[in-house]
């Protein structure tokens, strides 16, 4: 390890990303001068294995959903069934209107996330030890360790929210809902920069706490990793790593989980008509 | 880590994998297993009515068997009744054919003793006259004393 440690960490946390630099130029980053490229660039590697990972995704359960028989279920199709039975039961039970895209949403969100997830189970320095000797530079594989993702996530999960709650209550009814609570309607104003808040809380907590327990536990990784320096504190060191990569399984279920359900109570949330103070 | 287009990909990836997953998994799975349910509810519910039908059978088949258990039994009283009835007929016939026998027999008996009698009575005269004409040494006039011999006879 020729690289310092601060280098090191700054490796593996730095994402592959093409844009556009100051001076106009199309390439990989980093930009000759240094500075970070605008919001005109893409991290490719986060899109890269978050759409690797949502196809393999797409190619198994696709590949159940056409074998699917009503007859005795094979092996893949009945794990893909206990996963289907289980979201439609957890969305069943929360969101009570009827709406045929709930349930396929939160399954995608569920496994998509839960794969992203899983590549944290990858040790660290595997795949982008292999890019680096392939000529790239940076590769970090755990797509929701970037912000991007996960945000991203959000922001099509809030765009649901705000359709289905002017869909249902109409625009005067959704406002009406963000001004005239939780106090009196003469106190709109604040009522409305609270309701706001609540509102705009609902997706930067969804992909905010997704990003920061799995960049938490990424790091963590990385630091474990970074004991593989000598002989004993080497082997104490993959003690730790295994301890941590089984407590990371529950985690990253947890927070597929969590992603997922909440995403069903928002849009509950958004159906639901409040009653009146 | 700076926020870059990749926030907006992603939002574009996510909407495309939701839609695929909406349109070309979901509805075939849930199908498959609404089906299935329903086969297997179905299946049960049979198994059940089977099960139901098979103890009616049982029982239907405990009643024909206590029916014909009776029905043997009934034939066989009857049959014992007959055989009981056809031997005390039998054992009245042949009563009844010894009785005629035994009388066809006493009738002859009697009518061969009367004769005998009769005959006996015949040669008794006869023998009587001839011995009264042996002691008498006369001759006895049969007209005249005929009646008096008949009497004798008919006290022999």
């Amino acid at each position: 390890m020729a690289e310092s440690s601060a280098e090191y960490i700054q490796h593996h946390l730095t994402n592959l990303t093409y844009g556009q630099c100051s001076d106009g130029a199309w390439q990989f980053a980093p930009c000759a001068d240094g500075a970070s490229m605008s919001f005109l660039s893409i991290n490719v590697d986060s899109m890269g294995w978050s759409i690797g990972l949502g196809v393999l995704f797409c190619l198994i359960f696709r590949k159940a959903a056409k074998h699917a028989t009503a007859g005795v279920p094979g092996s893949l199709q009945n794990a893909v069934e206990m996963l289907v039975e289980f979201i439609d039961d957890t969305c069943r039970s929360i969101f009570t209107h009827s709406n045929a895209i709930i349930a396929p949403l939160a399954l995608t969100i569920f496994v998509w996330v839960f794969l992203m997830n899983l590549m944290d189970l990858v040790p660290v320095d595997w795949i982008p030890e292999l890019a680096m000797a392939l000529g790239v530079p940076y590769m970090k594989i755990v797509p929701t360790t970037d912000p991007n993702v996960t945000m991203g996530m959000a922001l099509a999960v809030f765009a649901l929210i705000l359709f289905y709650s002017i869909r249902q209550k109409g625009a005067g009814g959704f406002l009406g809902e963000l001004a005239f609570h939780p106090f009196p309607k003469v106190l709109a104003p604040v009522n409305f920069i609270l309701e706001s808040v609540t509102l705009l809380a609902k997706p930067l907590s969804l992909g905010l706490r997704l990003f920061g327990n799995l960049y938490a536990g990424e790091m963590i990784f990385i630091l474990i990793a970074l004991m593989y320096a000598g002989w004993a504190i080497g082997i104490f060191g993959g003690i730790l790593q295994w301890a941590w990569a089984v407590f990371h399984v529950l985690i990253i279920i947890l927070q597929a989980f969590i992603f997922a359900v909440l995403t069903v109570v928002y849009l509950a949330q958004a159906y639901d008509v409040e009653e009146e103070h | 880590m700076d926020i870059n287009m990749t926030l907006l990909g992603q939002t574009v990836t996510f909407i495309v994998f939701v839609w695929f997953c909406y349109k070309f998994i979901w509805p075939f799975l849930i199908e498959a297993m609404r089906e299935r349910q329903k086969t297997i509810a179905e299946g049960l519910a049979a198994g059940e009515e089977a099960e139901r039908s098979r103890e009616s059978a049982r029982e239907e088949v405990a009643d024909r068997l206590k029916e014909a258990q009776a029905e043997a039994q009934r034939i066989v009283d009857q049959a014992r009744s007959q055989a009981a009835q056809m031997i005390e007929q039998a054992r009245q016939d042949a009563r009844d054919e010894g009785d005629r026998l035994k009388e066809a027999a006493n009738a002859e008996i009697e009518q061969e003793f009367n004769r005998a009698r009769e005959s006996l009575r015949g040669e008794v005269a006869t023998l009587a006259v001839q011995g009264a004409e042996r002691i008498l040494e006369a001759d006895i006039d049969r007209d005249r004393h005929g009646e008096l011999l008949n009497r004798l006879a008919a006290e022999l």
